[in-house]
């Protein structure tokens, strides 16, 4: 196990912001957090950088705790995009990759390499504030990976990105990990998740409620969804046993069930209406899964 | 140590480098350099009037008029009296005209009489009215016949010499000798130790406000961070420091005049001792260790640039407290309220200083009153990397010296 986490609580006076968090992230692979604002997501995080000590349990990052000594290694990237405003791109990325104790030779090759993936090398001589949102965002990233970490933490790494960035991130990401970094990152956008973790965590209110590969996740869920597309009038199917929900589609309708059992029922019980154009069993998406398990506000 | 030294050169180099930093420099160098050449400059401008400024003198017996300019040498005045054949209606009419400044008529009846006439009254005739007494007092004494030995006896002068009681207390003259150099190097630290922390303040709530700091401080610890910021922008004053304090002396010693005439009589340059230069580094970089600790403990706890001032406002009245002590004590450093404060840490860098400038102490008070503000600084220090801690992962609204509380409880947990 890369990075451990074993029964971490964080609580701030009467208030617990993380309750019993366990985790374990293989070398290598890619971890997804998802929570609502006020999950205790950025709290995890800074117990795993060490900024915060743990009330009671421990965090372990190879075997060790995580102190100052194992800065080169980690990589961050906070919720709140933070940069020197004033101060110009390579200068920025340059001193911070020097604190995390990358030489300045090595630091400027590599930000070269980095800004024209990200297709910006023109940017290297701008103040961070001329830059749009969208490229502040793309040098915050180079500046959380440009020390070559072998653990990287992103918090919501893509909000506020369009989607041709967001591929773009995306893909270096991936690419990042390929060379064999830890990457743990939250999002509260699912598809995200869903695309890149293996594993993955649901957070609410400081508790773990679902956690577990992105298949067990869903399996564990139990509730499945059917789909039929059909032109006769599918509402009466809505009082099938085992069916949850019902909801009407332009060509058919989408069941939620609670079992396998009650698909087969619906099938039987379709067929019966008249001719069947399409019948399928899907797996929920982890959207359903957060609404379901921490509800509908924060979706 | 290697982070350190980063964050040190971050905090240094880019001032440095700024136009600001190098401008301000440069005109508060050439300040010193027109303040000591003050009264060359003021010469200048006198020295054109200085022809005008001739006392045609109108004598018919010929005789006084000798006389009249030996005593005025003897005064050692500044007035040049010439004898003239002009009448008086011609002097009026020039006085006048402008071309002549004043004139005197000198007559000798019973006793010696003169009268004064010039443009208005308001002239200044000290000097010429005691060289004319002078010359009454020796025609007296001729016609009083005195011996030789009883005319010098009646020209002896006073002998007046003051004198102090205290062993620490320099001469008057001693004091002012010492007191525009003191005065002018307390007002350096009183600038610098607000100048420099307010950096550091500014600077420490500006990586806080851009948010910044969160990743510094994922990279570095806040203690380290926050001394080696420190230490970075104190070097950068003590550079700034040095060139006003070497351009000064250059200023005094090429200036060409002493410094002792006139304004710098009692406002004196000319006990420019070592000493004093080394207490003055001394007592700025405590001043600035201790206030600048305070304000980055300070500056950690906003999280908008907008509320360092507010927060800073305690620490600006000590200082000015400090200030004001030490600019009323220049006039009498040996008061008690003085003495006391010279002890007390914040005071100390401009109050004791001041006693040391100003006075012969004995060694082992500015040392004990050292040794107090070292223990200060490092009880600060300590207090305030713990403050610091947590204040800097401290986002909210509520910006007031109550957040001290919720910072080391923050902190404390790390």
């Amino acid at each position: 196990m890369a990075l451990e986490v074993k029964g971490a609580t964080k609580k701030f006076g009467g208030f617990t912001a993380v309750d019993d968090l366990h985790l374990s992230v293989d070398q290598g692979q890619m971890y997804g957090f998802l929570g609502a604002n006020g999950a205790g997501k950025t709290t995890t995080f800074r117990m795993i950088l060490g900024l915060l000590d743990p009330t009671e349990g421990e965090v372990r990052w190879n075997g060790k705790s995580i102190t100052y000594a194992s800065s080169p290694e980690i990589g961050y990237l906070p919720e709140e995009r933070g940069l020197y405003p004033k101060m110009k791109v390579e200068e920025q990325l340059i001193y911070l990759a020097q604190l995390r104790k990358m030489p300045k030779s090595e630091a400027k090759k590599q930000m070269e390499h980095w800004l024209d993936r990200f297709e910006v090398p023109h940017y290297a001589t701008k103040k961070v504030e001329e830059l749009s949102k969208g490229n502040q965002q793309k040098i915050q990233l180079i500046a959380a990976l440009l020390h070559n970490p072998s653990l990287l933490i992103l918090d919501e790494p893509f909000s506020g990105l369009d989607p041709v960035n967001v591929e773009m991130l995306k893909s270096a990401i991936l690419d990042f990990q390929k060379q064999g970094a830890t990457i743990i990152f939250s999002s509260h956008r699912m598809d995200h998740v869903e695309e890149l973790c293996d594993d993955m965590s649901i957070l609410d209110h400081g508790k773990v409620v679902v956690s577990g590969s992105i298949r067990e996740v869903k399996r564990s869920f139990g509730k499945q969804n059917v789909r039929i597309k059909m032109d006769s009038e599918l509402s009466g199917l809505a009082d099938v046993h085992g069916v949850e929900n019902y909801t009407a589609t332009h060509d058919g309708a989408l069941f939620r069930i609670s079992d396998e059992t009650a698909a087969e029922r619906l099938l039987e019980e379709a067929l019966k209406l008249g001719k069947l154009r399409h019948f399928a069993i899907e797996e929920p998406s982890l959207e359903e899964i957060f609404i379901a398990k921490v509800g509908k506000a924060y979706a | 140590m290697h982070n350190f030294w980063i964050i040190f050169k971050q905090a240094f180099m880019p001032k440095a480098k700024t136009k600001s930093f190098i401008i301000t420099t440069v005109i508060v160098a050439a300040a010193f350099f027109l303040m000591a050449n003050l009264p060359n400059i003021i010469s200048v401008f006198q020295g054109s009037e200085e022809d005008g400024s001739v006392l045609h003198v109108v004598d018919e017996t010929g005789e006084l008029f000798p006389q009249f300019q030996q005593q005025l040498e003897v005064a050692d005045s500044d007035t040049q009296a010439m004898q003239t054949e002009l009448s008086e209606q011609e002097l009026t009419e020039g006085i006048r005209e402008g071309s002549i400044e004043a004139y005197l008529v000198l007559e000798q009846g019973e006793q010696l009489s003169a009268r004064y006439v010039a443009e208005s009254a308001n002239e200044f005739t000290g000097d010429i009215e005691s060289a004319l007494q002078a010359m009454q007092t020796a025609q007296t004494a001729e016609t009083l016949e005195l011996s030789e030995e009883e005319m010098t006896s009646l020209f002896m002068p006073v002998s007046f010499e003051r004198e102090t009681v205290s062993e620490s207390s320099k001469s008057q003259e001693e004091l002012s000798q010492a007191r525009g150099l003191v005065y002018i190097l307390i007002m350096l630290i009183y600038v610098a130790v607000i100048y420099y922390p307010n950096m550091i303040a500014m600077e420490v709530a500006n990586e806080k406000s851009s948010r910044v700091m969160e990743i510094l401080i994922s990279s570095v610890s806040p203690v380290k961070h926050m001394f080696a910021k420190i230490a970075g922008v104190g070097t950068l004053g003590i550079l700034q420091m040095l060139i006003f304090g070497l351009a000064g002396y250059t200023a005094i010693k090429t200036a060409g005049t002493d410094l002792t005439e006139g304004f710098f009589s009692v406002f004196g340059f000319s006990d420019v001792k070592i000493e004093t230069f080394l207490f003055a580094v001394l007592f700025f970089l405590l001043g600035y260790f201790l206030y600048a600790v305070l304000a980055a403990l300070l500056g950690s706890l906003v999280s908008r640039t907008e509320d360092v001032q507010q927060l800073m406002l305690p620490m600006m009245f000590l200082i000015i407290i400090a200030s004001l002590i030490a600019f009323s004590g220049i006039g009498m450093p040996e008061a008690t309220y003085v003495t006391i404060a010279s002890y007390i840490p914040f005071f100390t860098p401009l109050v004791m200083f001041l006693r040391v400038g100003m006075l012969d102490l004995p060694l082992w008070e500015p040392l004990l009153a050292i040794a107090i503000m070292l223990a200060t600084i490092g009880l600060l220090g300590w207090f305030g990397a713990r403050v610091y801690r947590g204040g800097v992962l401290m986002y909210g609204s509520s910006q007031s010296l109550k957040d001290i509380r919720k910072a080391i409880r923050l902190g404390n947990n790390k």
